[in-house]
């Protein structure tokens, strides 16, 4: 059995290990790499016992922790996951140290700083997950932009400084408000603690006038939904996409934006239900925009970076329509989507990152013909581009078609427009595959070298995970099922839901008893 | 007649400061040029025994002075804030003072001077003994504003200071007064409405000229122009003081009359609402324009002082006083800590004569000076008010207070201009880490006592990020004292 403060070490272990970098010099770089990746790998060894612990079935919060923190107001320290978050920590303790290894050679610079930054920004990602505390949650929200911005200010390409800047801007604008919702709930609950703010809510103890319950909604919203980020407030991401080292773009949009969505999830739907639904038509007509229009975008980029990053948008865009699809299969396409996105993102960015330390360069024109001259990369490049595009057996398939099928359920319409973009990806996907690998070869492009051991055991691992979250993906599933299920149920009136309680309860009465 | 000793160890903080600043006077003739550094550590042991003394008040509360005076848990939390400042004033001035060979004990003195004039405006419960309080406070920094004399900037700064400060005092006068004739007397305790009927007006007119002088002194718009000019030309260990003690002293005086004397909530809670938002705008807006970092502060400043008006205006709207009071006094402190970090370290960086106060000149200092530029990023991104640092529980603090007023417009326009306000402070953050540095000047390293104000400054950022209990504790503490 995991120990019970693991919560704990997976939030402080990644600082614990800063002070082992500083008293390296900071000119020994190899040593600063090892290590770094050492702590990155034993903080992913450490997040597969939660796996191990968790018990599925339940949509209880698991391996809780709570210590007094701030008495007044009370802030208490409390962690704790469940089905929603289990997997997006383990995503990100899985991608950090990924983007390690992608940045082993390419980053020269500042090395300590690099790394140092990096540990900085796991900690404060996982914290985003497992915080049950809305002010823990918003620290480490917030703590988390400024390794970022460092991340693509000092570490990226050109324009890096406009990119980062405009990064933090955008996010602090949302989370700003998102602080005062915090607050105003707090004037109106009495508390901070999620889980109790919670159960006041399902009780009936705590009811929220619509007006107020819209804006609260509305405050929360646009935090998550510039981090998402929804159409048309993603003006930000190719920026920051284009400008970040590979590193940066990996976690961006492997972990990052999924606090966005995560966030949807947690905080919007169930905290908010009457808003919520109130307002699920606009959302879910800004995520099918946000689904074709990132799509279209996508299409005729130039730089494949750029390319990738719109994908993201419409790739996001999927996971909002299927939350806001209220429907429990969707949702849990939702969930699903959002770690085949963290997953096929992850490669594709850190792809194109190979590439761009053999050229220096994102523009699709540069290249053409590379299958010739590297094989493996151009065969894993297909493979993760299937990956992305939605190929059955591979995992994007199976959370567009849970989303899809979800959504089909209740509404049409929606449905059938968002499969568009499905579509769409192929195309755009297939396309920049076409014109980057096939062709004649460039003669300067000649003599690439291949992908070497370094860039192909990462590279294998990600390509092994997709085809196993593809075939294998009940071993997700199974553990999110109870969470997307409570979710939905807590979004329904509450009479209902205590109804239902009620009843279950009823059910489950003479059993207890018995015991 | 000699005062009873009860009133007198109540009156020991000042006493200690008043003390040692004819102390330091009186020793520097009998001092060589070249022993003069005896002076800084002599002021430094002045306002640390102040500090320790601080301690009489707080065990024996109540008043003093057949009423003149009034110590409670309040004035001992703006007593150690103050003298906390002057102690970190002392040591961060001393190198800059050497390197503009104006060393003499009568900065010090002034220091100490000015100290003791905020400590009796933290417990005045009198108006006539805070004029007498805010005055002491006030000409002593007219002088230190413009103390490097060879300066034309220098004395700009001092005279417009003075101008405007007198202008300020004279209301703040006048507007005692009229309390005096509307209410029959000047103890803030038996200041009502009720006390004369008939009078209203008048102790309307009354309130409202003290709250114009007092929100000049914390650089409150629509009167703060003053603020720039003299903040970027005192030299800079002096704005350190300037933004950090007599900005706490004057809001624990409205702090203190908008508790104590009744009408004076209901009757400033608009003026605080409308002069919160203007000096939020005011200050933020400015601030993005500038390219000098000491004017930057300077516009920063004002923007705090916005900030703590919204906390101020959420206890003057009656309910949740306490709550608006604690805010306001966490946030003080954590306030003068930050910027006094930041403006010591300018003074440092600026090198000889100030040359280098410019954001361009901080390019790439983080590979020459690694701790300098951490510790300026963490004083701009608490000031800022991002998690982790005290600058971020500050505002929590003062959202909270504001939503439990019911002010939710305050506290989004607060929510927007700390997003305004990140672009200038990320700009200074970029420019130390992701600009290369200069190659014709360096900065000159830094001699430990600035080290040592930066170290406390920055330990207590992060520690009160972390952990503001305690010290939360105290301003709720205080915050409830006052009635």
């Amino acid at each position: 059995m995991p120990p019970s403060y693991l919560l704990t070490v997976l939030t402080l272990l990644p600082l614990a290990g800063i002070p082992a970098l500083l008293l390296l010099r900071p000119d020994d770089h190899t040593w600063i790499r090892r290590i770094a990746l050492t702590i990155a790998l034993v903080e992913f060894l450490l997040s597969l016992l939660l796996v191990r612990g968790f018990v599925p079935g339940t949509a209880a919060y698991q391996f809780e922790e709570f210590r007094r923190w701030i008495p007044d107001p009370p802030i208490h320290y409390h962690l704790g996951v469940d089905g929603v978050s289990l997997f997006l920590v383990l995503l990100t303790t899985f991608l950090t140290p990924v983007a390690m290894l992608s940045s082993w050679k390419s980053i020269e610079r500042r090395v300590q700083g690099f790394f140092i930054t990096l540990l900085v920004l796991e900690t404060g990602m996982v914290g985003v997950f497992i915080s049950l505390d809305l002010v823990l949650f918003f620290l480490f929200w917030e703590a988390m932009l400024i390794p970022m911005y460092f991340l693509i200010g000092i570490w990226g390409h050109e324009r890096r400084v406009y990119a980062a800047l405009k990064f933090i801007l955008y996010t602090m604008f949302g989370s700003i408000l998102m602080l005062v919702a915090i607050v105003w709930l707090y004037e109106l609950s009495g508390t901070f603690d999620l889980p109790q703010i919670q159960t006041m809510l399902i009780s009936g103890q705590l009811t929220l006038p619509l007006r107020t319950e819209l804006l609260l909604f509305g405050a929360f919203f646009l935090a998550f939904a510039i981090k998402v980020p929804l159409f048309p407030l993603h003006t930000w991401l190719p920026d920051a996409h284009t400008e970040a080292p590979t590193a940066g773009s990996i976690v961006l949009a492997g972990v990052l934006l999924k606090m966005g969505t995560y966030g949807m999830v947690r905080f919007c739907v169930p905290l908010f239900p009457e808003a919520a639904h109130r307002l699920a038509p606009y959302i879910a007509v800004l995520a099918i925009t946000g689904v074709i229009y990132g799509a279209l975008v996508a299409m005729v980029q130039t730089d494949l970076k750029r390319l990738v990053a719109y994908s993201s948008v419409s790739h996001l865009g999927f996971v909002v329509l299927g939350i806001f699809a209220f429907n429990p299969t969707a949702l849990q396409g939702s969930l699903y989507q959002m770690l085949n996105h963290g997953v096929s993102t992850g490669a594709l960015f850190l792809l194109v990152g190979t590439l761009y330390d053999r050229r220096h360069t994102h523009l699709i024109a540069e290249y053409g013909g590379l299958a010739t001259p590297m094989p493996v990369l151009a065969a894993l490049f297909l493979f993760v581009s299937f990956s992305s595009a939605g190929l059955p057996m591979l995992n994007g398939f199976v959370g567009e078609f849970l989303i899809l099928t979800g959504t089909f359920e209740r509404h049409t319409a929606w449905a059938a427009c968002a499969a568009l973009g499905v579509i769409f990806s192929s195309v755009y996907l297939l396309w920049a595959y076409q014109r980057v690998f096939f062709g004649a070869v460039q003669e300067r492009n000649q003599k690439l070298p291949d992908a070497d051991l370094r860039e192909r055991v990462v590279l294998f691992a990600m390509a092994g995970l997709i085809l196993w979250m593809g075939i294998g993906s009940a071993v997700f599933t199974r553990r999110t099922e109870a969470s997307a299920r409570n979710i939905i149920e807590q979004m329904q009136r509450p009479q209902l839901y205590n109804a239902r309680v009620a009843s279950a309860r009823r059910l489950d009465a003479p059993r207890t008893g018995a015991r | 007649m000699f005062p009873p000793r009860g009133d007198l160890l109540r009156l020991a903080p000042e006493l200690v400061l008043c003390v040692s600043g004819i102390l330091l006077m009186l020793v520097e003739p009998f001092l060589t040029p070249a022993r003069r550094t005896v002076l800084p550590a002599l002021a430094a042991l002045g306002a640390a025994l102040a500090l320790a003394a601080t301690i009489l008040p707080a065990t024996h509360p109540g008043m003093a002075f057949s009423g003149l005076l009034r110590v409670d848990s309040f004035s001992v939390f703006v007593h150690v804030v103050v003298e906390m400042a002057a102690l970190l004033v002392v040591f961060g001035s001393t190198d800059y003072l050497e390197r503009e060979h104006i060393q003499h004990g009568e900065y010090y003195a002034l220091v100490l001077f000015a100290t003791a004039g905020m400590g009796v405006m933290a417990s005045a419960a009198e108006l006539m003994t805070a004029f007498v309080g805010l005055e002491t406070s006030s000409i002593s920094t007219y002088i230190l504003a413009g103390y490097r004399r060879d300066a034309p900037r220098s004395d700009e700064s001092a005279m417009k200071y003075f101008l405007l400060g007198s202008f300020a005092t004279a209301f703040f006068l006048y507007g005692v007064a009229l309390l005096y004739g509307a209410t029959g007397t000047t103890q803030l305790a038996h200041m009502t409405l009720t006390s004369l009927p008939g009078a209203p007006t008048l102790l309307r007119l009354g309130l409202s000229l003290v709250f114009v002088g007092l929100a000049f002194k914390v650089a409150a718009a629509p009167f703060q122009l003053w603020t720039p000019d003299v903040y970027e030309g005192a030299p800079t260990p002096v704005t350190a003081l300037l933004s950090s003690g007599p900005k706490v002293a004057a809001f624990a005086l409205l702090l203190r009359i908008l508790t104590t004397v009744d009408a004076a909530g209901s009757f400033w809670f608009w003026a605080l609402w409308v002069s919160a938002v203007l000096t939020m705008f005011a200050g933020n807006l400015a601030a993005l324009a500038q390219s000098s970092v000491k004017r930057m502060l300077a516009y920063s400043s004002v923007a705090h002082a916005g900030y703590i008006l919204v906390a101020l205006a959420a206890a003057a709207a009656a309910d949740q006083m306490a709550l608006g009071v604690a805010a306001v006094l966490f946030y003080l402190a954590i306030y003068a800590l930050m910027k006094l970090g930041a403006f010591i370290l300018v003074a440092q960086l600026g090198g000889a004569s100030e040359r280098h106060v410019g954001i361009d000149d901080l390019a790439g200092l983080a590979s020459r000076q690694p701790v300098a530029a951490a510790c300026f990023s963490l004083f701009l991104l608490s000031l800022l008010g991002l998690p982790v640092t005290a600058g971020f529980l500050g505002k929590l603090y003062i959202f909270n207070a504001a939503l439990a007023s019911h002010l939710v417009w305050l506290a989004v326009l607060l929510g927007l201009n700390s997003v305004i306000a990140s672009f200038y402070y990320l700009r200074v953050v970029v420019v130390m880490y992701m600009r290369e540095p200069h190659q014709d000047w360096a900065p000159s390293p830094m001699p430990w006592a600035v080290t040592l104000v930066l170290l406390v400054a920055a330990a207590g950022t992060l520690y009160l990020g972390l952990f503001p209990g305690r010290i939360m504790g105290f301003a709720s503490q205080a915050a409830l004292s006052l009635r």
